[in-house]
Order: C-alpha cells, then structure tokens, then sequence
C-alpha cells in the first residue's frame, strides 16, 4: 500500500475525535476497521491528509439490549454481530447479513459503522438495517441525531451522515424485528461483494402477512427498500403466483448496476429471484 | 566409528509424505523474498505505465517529477532505451515478425500497462508522489483488441512497421499427421465446435520483484529476482546490457509462486541492473498487484475452431483445427512457442490417425500472453475433452464410451502420435477404471435421471487427459532441455545439494532432500539444498513445464550414484575388500557376507577428505556433479470427474463433487503430489468458472485489480478425491514423469463438460467459459424458449 502522505492521530475520546473532524473538515477521515477507507487510500481515490483512528474508543464496540431497542455501537465488528446470541436471537437478519461480509479477516476488523457510512451500494448490512427499520444515531459538534435507515443511503458511496459526524450507534426497536427474517446474497466472486442482496424481516401471523420489510443491496446505485413488494405482500399468504410477481418488482424503477459480473437484465431477475426466495425463507422460519 | 541415523528410513524413503522442509520458514515469516532485500544507500524505482491501449506520446515532462521531495532520477525511453538491448524472445518460428521491445516506450505505448517512465527515489512513498507530477501528452490511436478483428485487413496496427497484425502462420505437423483430407473426406460425421480459450492473469502469490546492486570494484552486477529462471536470466540480462556473463550474478531468493508467469526476463530486470550501475546505488522494485495484472504476462489466450471426423460407432478418423493465438503487443522469452504446444498434444490419449492445426499468432493491443500453468497444452486438452463429448452428444454415445473406443492401449507403447510424439507409457483405461468407480459414474447417472423429474440439474462431467512433461529433450527447447546437480559431501558426512532448477514453490527442498535421504542413508537434517543462486550453482535452466523432478532430479540422482560408487571405494579401501564386495545399506557400508566388518557413510565423508588411504587411481573429495539430458518427454496422465449442480432459475454453478485420477508415474513424495494437484485442480475451475482478463473495446482492462478479476477461494471449492494409478516412465532411472500442471491440463474441460451435461435438456452445446452464472441463465433461456 503507497498511499499519498497523511497525519495519523488515534482519538482517545469520542470528544477528541469530533473536534479532530471539526478541525479538519472534509480533509480528515474516519478510521475505523479500516476495511472501506483503506482499499480507497490504496488506490489514491481517497487522499486524506489526516486519518482520525477512533478503533479505540472501546466504549462504541457493544451491542446490548434496554427495554425498546437492541442497540449496536459503532465500532461493532462484523464477527461480533454474527457471533451475538442477543443478535441471533432477537434481530437474527443483522448476524445473518455480518456473517455474509468479505471473510474472516474483514469480519475481524470491519465494524458496523464503517460499513454503513461508507454507503457502498453492494455492502450486505444496509440491505440489514433496512430491513429492520434502524435508526442510526450519529454525534456531531451540533449535538446528536437519529437518521432512520431508509433516509441514510443518499447515493452512490454517499451516507446522510456529514463530515464532521460520527455513527456511535445503530438502533432497532424490538417491535420492529418481526417473527421471520433471512439474508440471501449473490456474491461477486472478486471482491465478495453482493452482486444481489435481499435481507428480509416479517411478521407471521393467522396465517398471513402481518408487516414485512425487504432491503435491498448491489442492485442500484444505493441500498433500498422494495417498498412496491412490500405493500403487495402485506396480508398475503406469501406463497404461488402472488409471492412471484410481487417479488418480480424488486428492481422495478431502479436504476440497476451492469458490470462484467452481471448485466443490469440479469441483475434484475436475480433481484425478483432472491426476493421471493428470502421472503419464502423468513416465512418458514417465521412459520417455524 | 559408525554412526546410524536417528531417524527410521521409512520416514523419508522415496514414496513416504515427509512434511515440506521448507514450510517452517515459510509459514514462520523468517523466509527472505526480494521484497525484503534491504541494502544500505538503497533506492526505490515507480514507473508511469500507459493508460492507452494504443497512442503515439507526443511530449513527457518530468520537471515537476525531478523536483519532488526524494526523485534521485527520472528517466524516459529516449533515456534509455537505446542504451538497452530489446527484451528476448527465443521462440524459433520461421518468418516470425519480431517487433523490438525497448525497456521504456520510445514514441509510442502498444498497451495499457507498458512503462513510459521510471521515477528513482529514497523511497516508494516520494517515488508514486512524483509519478503523479509526470505529465504524458498522448495521441491516442485505435486500438486492435479483438483478435479476431485484428486480423482483418481494415483493423488498426499494433506495429505500423508491419504490413498486418499476423505475427507468424504455422501449419502443424510440419511434417507427417496422417492423411486429413482422406479422413475428413470419408467419415460418418464431421463435430464441429467453435470455443474460446480466455485470456487469464496468472497472479502468483508474490508478484514480481527486482533488486539491484553494482559492486564498482569488482564491476559486476548483483541482480536478485522473483523468477524460475535464474541463470537464463543472467546469461540474457548481461546481453542486454552488454556486460561479460560473468559479472552479473542473479541471485533468487524465496519465489512466491510464478506458474510460469516469473518464466521469463522482464524489461525491469535490465532496467534495474542499468539503475544500479548508473547511480551507484542499489535499486528495488516490488510490482504492485495492479501492475501486475497488466505487467506481467497472461495466459491461454485463444480461439479454436475444431473438427473431429468420425466414424459411426464414435471413433475418431481425424482431427483438424484452426488456433488463433492472441499473442498481445509484444514476444516476451516464449510468447510464440506457446501455442505450437497446443498442436503436440492434439492427439490426447486417443489414436488418431490424421491432425491437423492451423496457427495464425497475432499480435493486439494487449499484454503479451506466454506461458502460463499448461503452457498450449490446456488448451489442447480443453478442445479435445471438449470435443469428444460434442461426439457423444451427436451420435447419442455416452462419453465414457467414446473414450473407451478411442484410447491408446497399454499394449501399444511406446505410441507414435500423428503429432509427432512418442508416448513413453500409459495405462488411460485403468485410470478411467478407478475414477470411474470412485466416483460412482453409474449411480451418479441415476441420480442425475432423478433429479431431472424435479426440475433439478445435475451434470456429470469427464476429462481423460494425456499431458507432456519433464522438459524435454534439448533438441525439443529453446535454450536447453537439460538440468544440472551438483551434490557436495561435508567431511562430516553433510549434504549439499546444488540444483539447476529453481524450484518457486513446488517442494523441490523436500523431494530432492528425500532422494539423497533413500540414496544415502541420511537424515534430513543433515541435507541443504541449494538453488537460485548463479555464483554458487552450476548453469541450470530452471524450473517450469513440470520438469523439476524428472529432469532435474534425475540430474540429483545421477550424482548420488556417483558418489555411492567412489563412496563404496574408500569403504573398500578402508575395509580391505573389493569395491564390488561392498553392500550398500542406508548409510552402513558392509563386505558382502561379512555384515560386521563395515564403516558408515560420515566416515567414509571423513576418510576422502583426509585422504590418507586413497583408492587406487581415486581422487581425493566426495562431490558430484551432472548433466541430465533427457531422451524424450514423459507422459502423464488421469481422468477427473466433475459433478456439478445448475441452478435452472439463476444459472448459478455448484460443483458437488470432484474426483481425480492422476498417474504421475513413480511418487517421491506423496503429500507433494497431492498439493500439486489440488492446486492445480483450483486454478482449472478458476478458468472454468470464474477468471477472464476482460478488456472494453478500446483495450482499457476492466479487470485490473482483484476486485473484479475473480481468482479461486478455498471456500468456493468441494473437497478433492484425488487418488493415483503407477505406471512408470523409462525416459528416467526414477520412473517419475512429472505433476506440476496435471491439475491445470485435466480439470477445465470436466468441469465445462459437467455443465454441458447438467443442461443437456436445453440442448446445449457448449457454453464459453468462465461460466458465469448470467452465460448458463441465458442458455437455459434460450433453451426454454426453443422448447
């Protein structure tokens, strides 16, 4: 790695690093697992002139549980959201997405927050955290804010959060996890990355459709969530032809990615494909 | 005193898995690349390499590079380039054009990737800073990308002091290959198939490296580099620079694997030693991963389009095919050669009297392809493979059957191909037999059958494969078929083994180590090899074409013998007996029938060292040297089965099982063969399924990191049933034929039949590989819509 030159600082306070960022402006960058802004630096896309290291801010690497919400810090890493038995258990999609990321080292030293801010169109936990209606709690010198995750993912690489922000933590009301869920992903064979990928939570119950969330990933040019096939599911037996068609409309108005993996055609019809393959999977496991 | 070693004999005989040697070094980190190679005063050399597929450079201005903090030099082709000889080619193809290779481009770049400029700095961080201040004003040109279209009269130039892109033509056999037109002419059917053999990126482990020194007082050059060739590259290096051989010494420390990529002398490794001298100052360059991909040469590269002529019951009368071979811009060390390959084993393991190839190498604006892993012979596999199920397919056969019908018999080696070629040994029945078996073929059958009924489709694919190995013969190779050894005793009874070949990963340490420990009764430990080294080791040639062991472990082998025999004299002369008297057991040299009256093979070391009772007419010392001239290739062989399920919604591949037979001849070492031939194993599904070095019509590479250039994962792979059948060579005392490439050559082509196979009910011919899963979804689509 021959990055271009840069000032290294490791924040000893969260304090410390938003004043660093307030300092520096968009000059200064978040250092965290490292396993986004690194490969940028590689490459020269990324060129900060000083890299904020907040990896030991030992207080934002937690996931627990209070009486509404299971929250997640920002410096959780990717094994440790698949390895919680409070995740597995209580928000089972954000293990199964954690579990899906890169490999083992990447799911050692990647964390949550990262991920998220980095806003990469084909990472796995967006599809995650949309499927569980989120909300991502970022600190900035103006005090703190919640961002609901489905206005997080703004474009293409770019996050709601601003430069002098921090993400400290992900937030997820219990209420909203539902009684089934599932992640299924295409991986790019290269990079590991989703050339699909549908997380899914649902709520079962007398025999139907209670509430269903679907977030999508590596299909357009930002996370999203297939609103149309939610709203098509809802009260349905998600099963036969509706399920099918419904699902079909995953990718419906999207702008879809093509690249030499997947042509945006193909990408579209693995969208529909694994749309209604993870909706079936989160209904048998909510069906039990 | 004897003195026997603590080890049993059983451990280390040849045939035993004795652990790798040189693994505890490897997996501890205390092993040196020329990555860590640090020299005092060292220098760090970055080059700007083109971002055109296709331009003439109109002006480079390298002020602003030559002011940056820490630039020593910057330098651009008009510096250098006519200081330095053109990068060699050896292929010997009459009528070839041979475009000059300057080490920096002069007025014009050819591909995306080739060095303009070559920035020296105090280090690689203000060497990349000042590479971002060169300013290159291009006029760029179009490009001939496709090689197809490159052959047309109409398509852009690659070199304009030509009249056309076509390198070379080349009609093979030369001579003989059976009576084609007569084949052709009388047979039941004429299977055709046109198929892509896609460019791929060899990505050893450790990219490429050079460093550089100049010993001023001595005037000679140190170069250290990542290659299988150490002393070729001397003897090339000191003629592009014109200096005496003898004062460059090429020194290769630990290689992190070349598959055939690091077969060859680079236009850095000149450009470094010239640095070295002209600064006076030792120079380095690691290659980053992104150069490369376009840096270093890649492989395969062509279109076949094939015709079997055949008989009704499914033999096979003929053979013909015409090969293009997308050569890129330039001939690196071998470039040419690589597809003439292709034509030698057209003929497989089957009898077939009549073949024919037409080979038209042309040249585009791409990297320069050579040898990589297979070397030509993949691709002849692949086709054949390929085509013989085409056969099956055609005339309603199983492909088991066709083989069947078509293989070389036991009884019939040694096997005069139409080719030109004489198989040493082979038994192709007996391995098909095993794999057959292990696999389950007919049960296999019948699951497939079942699945089917559910709209599930599993494929059953076959590769019976023949390849050449243990090059070769002298009169067959560029630059010397031969491998040299020397092995030196210590008057302490030590062993130092000094190999020609340069093994970069294959184990050499352990199976030569192995070979002295059965032929001399030694311990392991008490043996070193030495190699990569061309002051310390005699000329060698080098490791590559899965020669390693049977040319250059014959040379190992034939030393020992020679030092088994002058050994047996001083036991003689110390035990007052005949040399002929003398049995041989580990290290324990006895009388015949006098078991107790013996001595041990350390002091026996001691005794021609202090030479004070010397064997009449015996020199005193215990070392050897040899040569090793083959007679002929040998030829190893197997049958891999793949089983394969598609997904028929998304056209998604998993490969369920894999069952490999692989005849290698005689095994020194076991364990090593098996890592050769799953490794081998995992690149062939890599080009199976997953890797193309892909360009965009104006030749910029859409694959240039590993990002998007798709190599195999542990994780994306079954395990490997690999087993063995023997059948031993005589083109070597040892009987070994080789196994560097047999996973390469054997496992592509099952695992395309396999998919062929599964999508049978679609009426699927064939499908281009990598078989992305978006390919297979479009067939079935097709397929669905015909039905």
């Amino acid at each position: 790695m021959i990055p271009s030159k840069f000032d290294y600082v490791v924040a000893r306070s969260l304090d410390q690093a938003l004043q660093l960022l307030g300092k520096h402006g968009t000059d200064a960058k978040i250092l965290s697992g490292g396993h986004s802004l690194i490969p940028l630096m590689k490459f020269r896309l990324a060129t900060p002139s000083v890299v904020v290291d907040v990896g030991r801010l030992s207080d934002l690497r937690f996931i627990r549980e209070e009486e509404e919400d299971i929250v997640v810090g920002g410096l959780a890493t990717h094994h440790m959201l698949e390895s919680s038995a409070l995740l597995l258990e209580k928000a089972p999609v954000l293990s199964m997405a954690a579990a899906r990321v890169g490999d083992v080292q990447v799911r050692n030293r990647g964390t949550i927050g990262g991920s998220l801010v980095h806003a990469d169109p084909a990472a796995d936990l967006p599809a995650a955290v949309l499927a569980l209606n989120a909300r991502i709690k970022v600190v900035g010198a103006g005090g703190e804010r919640e961002i609901p995750a489905d206005r997080f993912f703004v474009g293409m690489l770019e996050s709601a959060v601003r430069p002098d922000e921090i993400l400290t933590e992900v937030r997820v009301r219990k209420s909203d996890v539902g009684n089934g869920a599932a992640y299924l992903k295409v991986p790019q064979p290269a990079s590991g990355f989703a050339v699909v990928g549908i997380a899914t939570t649902l709520s079962w119950a007398g025999g139907t459709c209670a509430g269903i969330r679907i977030g999508v990933t590596g299909v357009g040019q930002k996370p999203y969530r297939a609103a149309e096939v939610e709203s098509r599911l809802m009260r349905t037996s998600l099963d036969g032809e509706a399920l099918r068609s419904a699902c079909a409309r995953t990718a419906e108005g999207v702008d879809v990615l093509s690249d030499i993996h997947a042509s945006a055609e193909y990408r579209k019809e693995l969208a529909a494909i694994y749309t209604r393959r993870c909706v079936e999977a989160a209904a048998a496991r909510a069906r039990g | 005193m004897a003195r026997t070693t603590t080890e049993k004999p059983k451990a280390t005989a040849m045939g035993s898995r004795m652990k790798r040697t040189e693994d505890p070094r490897l997996i501890t980190g205390s092993s040196t690349y020329v990555d860590d190679i640090k020299l005092a005063g060292m220098l760090y050399v970055t080059f700007v390499r083109s971002v055109h597929a296709n331009a003439n450079i109109v002006s480079v201005n390298t002020e602003a590079a030559k002011a940056s903090a820490g630039v020593v030099e910057v330098l651009t082709g008009k510096d250098v380039s006519h200081l330095i000889g053109s990068v060699p080619c050896a292929a010997a193809i009459p009528g070839l054009k041979f475009p000059k290779q300057p080490v920096l481009a002069v007025d014009t770049v050819r591909f995306v990737g080739e060095p303009v400029v070559a920035i020296v700095a105090s280090d690689r961080y203000a060497g990349r800073d000042a590479a971002d201040l060169v300013e290159i004003e291009y006029e760029p040109l179009p490009a001939a990308v496709d090689v197809e279209a490159a052959m047309k009269p109409d398509s852009p130039k690659v070199h304009p002091q030509f009249e056309n892109n076509i390198a070379f033509t080349f009609p093979f056999p030369q001579k003989g290959g059976g009576d084609i037109e007569k084949a052709f002419a009388g047979a039941y059917k004429i299977v055709t198939q046109r198929m892509v053999n896609q460019r791929l990126a060899p990505i050893a482990m450790e990219c490429r490296a050079v460093a550089a020194q100049y010993n001023a007082g001595e005037e000679s050059i140190t170069l250290w580099s990542s290659t299988q060739i150490p002393h070729l590259m001397r003897t090339q290096v000191a003629i592009m620079l014109g200096v005496p051989e003898n004062r460059v010494r090429v020194i290769t420390p630990e290689v992190g694997g070349g598959f055939g990529s690091k077969l060859n002398v680079y236009r850095e490794e000149a450009l470094l030693a010239y640095l070295a001298r002209k600064l006076g100052r030792p120079v380095k360059w690691a290659e980053t991963r992104r150069e490369n991909i376009v840096g270093t040469i890649h492989g395969r590269a062509q279109v076949n389009e094939v015709e079997l002529a055949v008989k009704k019951d499914g033999t096979v009368v003929g053979l013909r095919c015409k090969v293009i071979a997308d050569l890129g811009a330039y001939h690196q060390l071998l470039t040419p050669a690589i597809p003439t390959l292709t034509g030698l084993m057209l003929s497989g393991p089957y009898k077939i009297p009549a073949v024919r190839m037409d080979l038209v190498g042309v040249f585009t604006n791409k990297t320069a392809t050579d040898a990589y892993r297979g070397a030509g012979r993949p691709e002849a596999t692949y086709l054949l493979e390929r085509m013989m199920d085409r056969v099956a397919q055609e005339l309603g056969m199983d492909p088991v059957a066709v083989r069947r019908k078509n293989f070389v018999k036991p009884k019939e080696f040694p096997y005069a191909t139409a080719t030109g070629l004489s198989y040493d040994s082979g038994n192709y029945q007996k391995a098909l037999e095993q794999a057959l078996e292990n696999a389950g073929y007919e049960k296999l059958r019948k699951e497939q059958a079942r699945l089917r009924k559910q709209g599930r489709y599993l494929g059953i694919g076959l590769s019976t494969y023949v390849e050449i190995c243990a090059l070769g013969p002298s009169a067959a190779m560029p630059a010397g078929g031969w491998e040299s050894a020397t092995v030196r005793i210590a008057p302490t009874g030590k062993v130092t083994i000094l190999s020609g070949a340069s093994p970069h990963g294959q184990g050499q340490e352990t199976s030569f180590t192995q070979i002295a420990c059965d032929r001399l009764g030694v311990s392991p430990g008490d043996v070193v090899v030495v190699h990569g080294d061309t002051a310390v080791v005699q000329y060698g040639i080098g490791t590559f074409g899965s020669r390693a062991t049977a040319v250059g472990g014959t040379a190992v082998w034939m030393c020992l013998e020679q030092i088994r025999e002058k050994a047996k004299k001083f036991a003689a002369a110390t035990l007052k007996a005949k040399p002929e008297e003398i049995v041989i057991h580990g290290a324990t040299y006895s009388v015949k029938g006098k078991p107790k009256v013996q001595t041990s093979f350390q002091s026996i070391a001691l005794a021609a060292y202090t030479a004070k009772i010397l064997p009449k007419g015996e020199t005193p010392g215990l070392e050897a040297t040899a040569f090793f001239e083959p007679t002929n290739f040998t030829f190893p062989f197997g049958t891999h089965v793949a089983v394969v399920e598609v997904d028929g919604e998304t056209g998604e591949i998993q490969c369920r099982r894999y069952v490999a037979v692989d005849d290698c001849g005689k095994v020194i070492n076991p364990l090593l063969v098996d890592g050769q031939v799953q490794g081998g194993i995992a690149q062939a599904m890599g080009q199976a399924l997953w890797e193309e070095v892909v360009y965009d019509e104006n030749g910029q590479i859409l694959t240039g990191s590993l990002m998007d250039y798709a190599i195999p994962r542990a994780a994306y792979l079954p395990r490997f049933e690999t087993s063995r059948t023997e059948t031993p060579t005589n083109v070597n005392p040892m009987g070994v034929k080789g196994v560097g490439e047999a996973g390469t050559i054997g496992c592509t082509p099952a695992i395309v039949n396999a998919v062929v196979d599964a999508l049978s009910p679609f009426g699927v011919k064939h499908i281009e590989m990598p078989l992305r899963p978006e390919k297979v979804w479009r067939v079935i689509h097709q397929g669905r819509a015909i039905a």
